[in-house]
């Protein structure tokens, strides 16, 4: 095995250019580094300019997603020796504006997420005690609060490439999970949001999301179920009398 | 912080190229499964082609066998086949994600669901074969 | 209970879904025999008094009018958003969306009269 890897970085420098450019760092080829290590060896002998988002190296914080040979990825999952001999080429997240090298600006998702209300709605005050679920109950949504807005299935989907206002994966994934609870009865406020066209119905099941999630929550088939269940309510809410919906 | 404010709206804007379904794998197998619309489609008009032409008379019926032989007309339907070949694969491997079927209050796990779609599909084709061929 | 803002989409949801499924079941099955098999002669085709049973057949006239209507309006659906995010036309997508479901519309009156009125 060699002893180096090339790291091909997309750099976006604001105050020096209008697009993108290429900066390309030889790094020390190590059987353990991931790419975010390989990115941290730059940053602490190479190049102290280049900038990314990092935390917990392990997964679990969502910060480090980026394109890494054109796939959406976090860095801290990627191993240099599954992409050797090289070039690694890496770029920041496909489908958002790009703040600076491989930094992304993330408002539009921020903004959205409120709107699908992803908190539990009760009807009525919640007891004293724990709200005890039956372990068939947990089971029924725990897939979908895996999510660690990573935002890997928003650079993996075409459709928010082509139209900013969807919702995107994550966020009707999220709906799901609180939807799926037994302990929430919102369902009823959310479909409003989500049945919009620019909810559900602008998805077409490319799938990609669900292959890009690291954590295995599968928004694609969140958005298909609810598209099932918000077109059950409908044939409903047409043959059923009003008093009986 | 004007300078940062300065800086923070020049965001770079990436544009989605005009043909992005055609630079990854995954893009491309979509758009096909979404073409396969199209020869769908074809199939209902040459189904509806051959109804109008047994309607019609024996003679209409032999002049539908005879176009169909037509190697252009035969190029057509094998690509199609092969669409709606990939339709059918496609359809049951997706449906069994948005369906949530249950049995006894447990979810049937996906492999199950598209076991029993092309069991399924094994019985329809088996009843048209039969019916046409009888 | 919500009311559904826009219940078509919905209903377009489930006639695609419909559709899809149908078309998976049979459409494959009906091309292999009459565009493949058939012409080729690898079968030979069916004679014709048999044929002509079998179209006559209520039930067969009913299955195939509801596979050509749900197939089509399936077609209809996946090409409307293939045309509109395939080639980034979301400008014209009300012309998309009346060109692709008309065609369907008037499809599935071609197959209703064919199927369900003349013969």
């Amino acid at each position: 095995m060699a002893d180096t890897i090339t790291l091909e970085v997309a750099r976006y420098r604001p105050e020096q250019e209008d697009e993108p450019t290429t900066q390309c760092y030889e790094i020390p080829m190590r059987r353990e580094w991931t790419v975010l290590d390989g990115l941290n060896h730059v940053k602490d002998r190479l190049d102290g300019t280049l900038s990314f988002r990092w935390s917990c190296r392990m997964g679990i914080c969502g910060s480090c997603g980026m394109t890494i040979d054109g796939d959406p990825v976090l860095a801290c999952e990627t191993f240099l020796t599954d992409h050797h001999p090289g070039p690694v080429r890496v770029e920041p997240l496909r489908n958002f504006p790009v703040i600076r090298d491989l930094v992304v600006e993330l408002t539009d998702f921020m903004a959205k997420l409120p709107h699908v209300m992803p908190w539990l709605v009760a009807d009525e005050p919640p007891p004293d005690t724990e709200y005890l679920q039956k372990p068939a109950e947990v089971d029924e949504y725990q897939q979908y609060s895996m999510c660690i807005n990573c935002m890997l299935c928003y650079a993996a989907c075409p459709v928010y490439g082509l139209e900013r206002d969807f919702l995107g994966p994550a966020l009707i994934a999220l709906a799901q999970r609180y939807n799926l609870d037994s302990r929430d009865h919102g369902d009823h406020d959310r479909l409003e949001i989500l049945s919009a066209p620019e909810g559900i119905w602008d998805c077409t099941f490319v799938g990609e999301c669900s292959r890009a999630c690291p954590k295995g929550v599968d928004p694609a088939g969140a958005i298909q179920r609810y598209k099932l269940e918000a077109a059950k309510r409908t044939v409903r809410s047409l043959l059923l009398p009003r008093g009986r919906r | 912080m004007t300078g940062y404010t300065g800086l923070y709206q020049r965001l770079y804007r990436p544009r989605v190229p005009i043909l992005w379904w055609v630079r990854r794998r995954s893009y491309l197998l979509f758009v096909l499964r979404e073409l396969s619309s199209v020869f769908v489609a074809w199939s209902v008009v040459y189904t509806l082609l051959l109804v109008h032409a047994v309607t019609a008379g024996e003679r209409s019926y032999r002049g539908f066998l005879a176009w169909s032989a037509r190697p252009q007309v035969l190029a057509v339907n094998v690509v199609a086949l092969l669409f709606v070949l990939f339709h059918a694969v496609t359809w049951f491997a997706l449906a069994s994600r948005a369906v949530v079927v249950r049995v006894r209050g447990r979810r049937v796990p996906g492999v199950w669901i598209v076991a029993a779609n092309y069991a399924l599909w094994a019985v329809a084709s088996a009843i048209v074969a039969w019916v046409v061929l009888r | 209970m919500t009311v559904v803002r826009r219940p078509v989409e919905p209903l377009l949801w489930l006639a695609f879904s419909a559709g899809g499924v149908l078309a998976a079941l049979l459409v494959p099955a009906l091309l292999l025999l009459f565009g493949v098999a058939f012409p080729l002669g690898w079968l030979p085709a069916p004679g014709y008094p048999h044929l002509d049973a079998v179209v006559r057949h209520p039930l067969v006239r009913l299955v195939l009018f509801a596979l050509c209507v749900l197939a089509l309006f399936h077609a209809a659906h996946r090409l409307r958003y293939t045309v509109r995010d395939g080639l980034q036309l979301r400008r014209l997508s009300g012309l998309i969306d009346a060109s692709c479901y008309g065609a369907a519309l008037a499809g599935s009156a071609a197959a209703g009269y064919l199927l369900l009125a003349a013969g």
